[in-house]
């Protein structure tokens, strides 16, 4: 990019810098500081090596296509072990000229203080993903982002791109190792080009005083395929996110599930929004919300139909664990053409008393009831990802789940 | 081996069972009739201690010991078990898993309800969500499934025969006979079963020896199972009802 589309983008930022997003508690970003980078990585990782484990990442790099680990503001690691695949920072990437045309194109950069805050503060640290045309990558890329210093803002941009025909699945855990403020301002774009499958899981463990603010835009070309599966399982000061996809070709298809588990006095604002706005176009979001204590909990959804022939479908449960927490859920369909079939399904309650019963009459008790049907509510359909993939999503959910 | 005195209870502040006597001999497969509405589920669920059924007066024992005032899963672990007549879906939890946690506990041979799983037609439904979507001749062959993993000495079975097909009855009937009778690798333990059966086409099945026949929250009329169904074949249970009137036992 050129010194002029830089000074743009950066007076863009500064005009929104105190623009407060349309959703969620609103957090000083002038508060937080950018992190000096730390004296030792090492200590870092190994100190915080079980915590990796916990969010799907495996340091030694086994049964990953490559590894991207950022540390507060800095790439400490990006490696690429298969072919057809890349893996760079950004800032490499802006130096070698491949993401012209795709920074803050899905995401505008004055979407709120938070895509501003990224842009002004950050320091062009994010993961660039790269899966070549035609290329099947199945074993998944593993993206992992740690917050060590206190008080210090995470704010990486990140830009997957799926070439034509290829398919790439990466896994993003993300996680806090301090006990003091931090704010994560993530930014993530993802390109999936035609005939192109992208598959995307983010396994959040934060800390009760991170306020996260992650801001995602996914575009998908025609018969594209974008999957997206989110959980979240620790407490958190407060979460907000509500990541927008634009099936924009003929036949795209999207999914988006989440399972969110809100205790202590977390305050999380959780969306997932699609447009179907070509032809034939359909898009599913799942969402599992369960709260705890004092927890409050938004599910948003929203399928805007934009083009004939397209489907779209939401389900949104909640369950509530204690009567001094709340869920409220929104799922929104918005038809701009007739041939469109949209439906939402959606039931917030406590765990029923004839089920408990049930597993008690079989011999579990009263506890174990509970956690194995806590646990079940939580099952989310976990389709198109590779197995591996898919015992990892399973393990974080099932330790959500314990940690209820 | 089950004893229960006097039972009163009631549901939402309805009286459903109206002093209760009733008595289960070790080995002992019974059968418990009557009409609609006349408190056997109800009875059922006391029983297995559905917090739902508050229990006014009366005891329940087993083997001797008291359970009243027992949880669900104590009396469980005391060798209760049940097929329920229409059991709440389990969302998330597969069968397979909840044998297998079952198989475990009890020390059931999880091959053996493979295979059992195989002769009742229920493989099929063996990696689905406990009764999400079961028609209810499935609901009934998955809860048999349950039963068998549970190994219990005293089954309580709630109409493990209804909504099922006749021709899926006599497998499904040989394989709830193998679950409660002395049959098989148990044959030293002794195990008796309460049937609720509304029709009676479970019976044969199960070399019942006793039959109960309950109305309105009192059991009227007991005896031979065989006499007993044939009557009420004959006459009903208004026939029951006229038989107690002429104060005439059918031991």
């Amino acid at each position: 990019m050129n010194e002029v589309e830089l000074e743009e983008l950066r007076k863009r930022a500064e005009a929104a810098l105190s623009k407060p997003a349309a959703y969620g508690p609103d957090v000083d970003v002038t508060q937080f500081s950018v992190p000096p980078p730390p004296t030792s990585y090492e200590e870092i990782l190994s100190a915080s090596s079980h915590l990796l484990a916990s969010v799907g990442v495996d340091l030694t790099g086994r049964g990953s296509a490559g590894t991207y680990l950022q540390v507060d503001e800095e790439a400490v690691e990006v490696e690429v072990r298969t072919p057809g695949l890349r893996v760079l920072n950004l800032q490499q990437a802006l130096e070698d000229g491949i993401v012209d045309g795709y920074l803050w194109r899905a995401v505008p950069v004055d979407a709120d203080k938070y895509t501003a805050a990224a842009e002004l503060f950050g320091r062009r640290q994010g993961y660039v993903v790269i899966a070549e045309r035609g290329a099947k990558i199945e074993t998944p890329v593993q993206a992992c982002l740690l917050m060590s210093a206190p008080g210090a803002i995470q704010a990486p941009h990140n830009i997957v791109i799926v070439e034509e025909g290829a398919e790439l699945h990466v896994v993003t855990g993300c996680l806090t190792m301090m006990e003091r403020a931090g704010l994560h301002a993530g930014v993530s774009e993802f390109y999936v080009k035609r005939g192109g499958k992208l598959t995307y899981t983010m396994i959040h463990a934060w800390d009760e005083q991170t306020h996260v603010r992650p801001r995602t835009g996914v575009v998908v070309e025609e018969g594209g395929q974008y999957v997206s599966h989110y959980v979240n399982m620790t407490p958190t000061a407060s979460l907000q996110t509500d990541p927008k996809v634009w099936l924009v070709g003929r036949g795209a298809r999207a999914h988006l599930s989440s399972v969110i588990v809100a205790k202590g006095d977390s305050v999380m604002d959780v969306g997932g929004t699609v447009y179907l706005q070509a032809p034939d176009t359909s898009a599913e979001i799942v969402s599992r919300a369960v709260t705890k204590d004092r927890a409050e909990m938004i599910a948003r959804s929203l399928i805007s139909a934009e083009a004939p022939g397209v489907r779209g479908h939401i389900e949104c449960d909640g369950l509530l664990l204690s009567n001094q927490s709340r869920i409220l859920t929104l799922p929104a369909l918005d038809a701009k053409h007739s041939d469109v079939q949209l439906s939402h399904e959606a039931a917030v309650g406590k765990l029923g008393e004839d089920q408990i019963f049930y597993l008690m009459s079989r011999g579990f008790s009263e506890d174990e009831a509970t956690s194995m049907l806590v646990r079940g509510f939580m099952e989310v359909k976990l389709e198109g990802i590779p197995d591996e993939l898919r015992r990892k999503i399973e393990m974080a959910i099932s330790m959500a789940a314990a940690g209820l | 081996m089950l004893r229960i005195e006097d039972l009163r209870v009631t549901v939402d502040g309805r009286e459903v069972l109206k002093g209760v006597n009733l008595e289960l001999g070790a080995s002992e497969i019974a059968l418990l009739l009557g009409p609609n509405g006349s408190g056997k589920s109800s009875l059922i669920q006391t029983l297995l201690g559905n917090p739902k059924y508050r229990i006014k007066s009366g005891r329940i024992l087993l083997d001797g010991r008291d359970i009243t005032d027992l949880p669900a899963n104590e009396r469980a672990a005391l060798g209760l078990g049940a097929v329920f007549q229409m059991p709440p879906k389990l969302r998330g939890i597969r069968l397979r898993d909840l044998l297998r946690r079952l198989a475990e506990r009890s020390g059931a041979d999880y091959q053996s309800l493979m295979k059992m799983a195989e002769e009742v037609g229920a493989a099929h439904l063996l990696d689905r969500d406990l009764h999400v979507g079961f028609s209810g001749g499935e609901v009934k062959r998955a809860e048999v499934l349950l039963l068998a993993a549970q190994r219990p000495r005293v089954a309580l079975l709630d109409e493990p025969d209804s909504g099922v097909d006749l021709d899926s009855l006599p497998v499904l009937g040989k394989s709830i006979r193998s679950v409660i009778s002395q049959d098989g690798d148990r044959a030293q333990e002794r195990r008796s079963a309460l049937v609720v059966t509304h029709t009676g086409h479970i019976a044969k099945y199960l070399q019942a020896t006793r039959a109960f026949i309950m109305v309105d929250g009192v059991i009227k009329c007991y005896g031979d199972a065989q006499a007993i169904l044939r009557d009420v074949e004959k006459y009903g249970f208004e026939g029951c009802l006229n038989c107690i009137f002429a104060e005439v036992r059918r031991d």
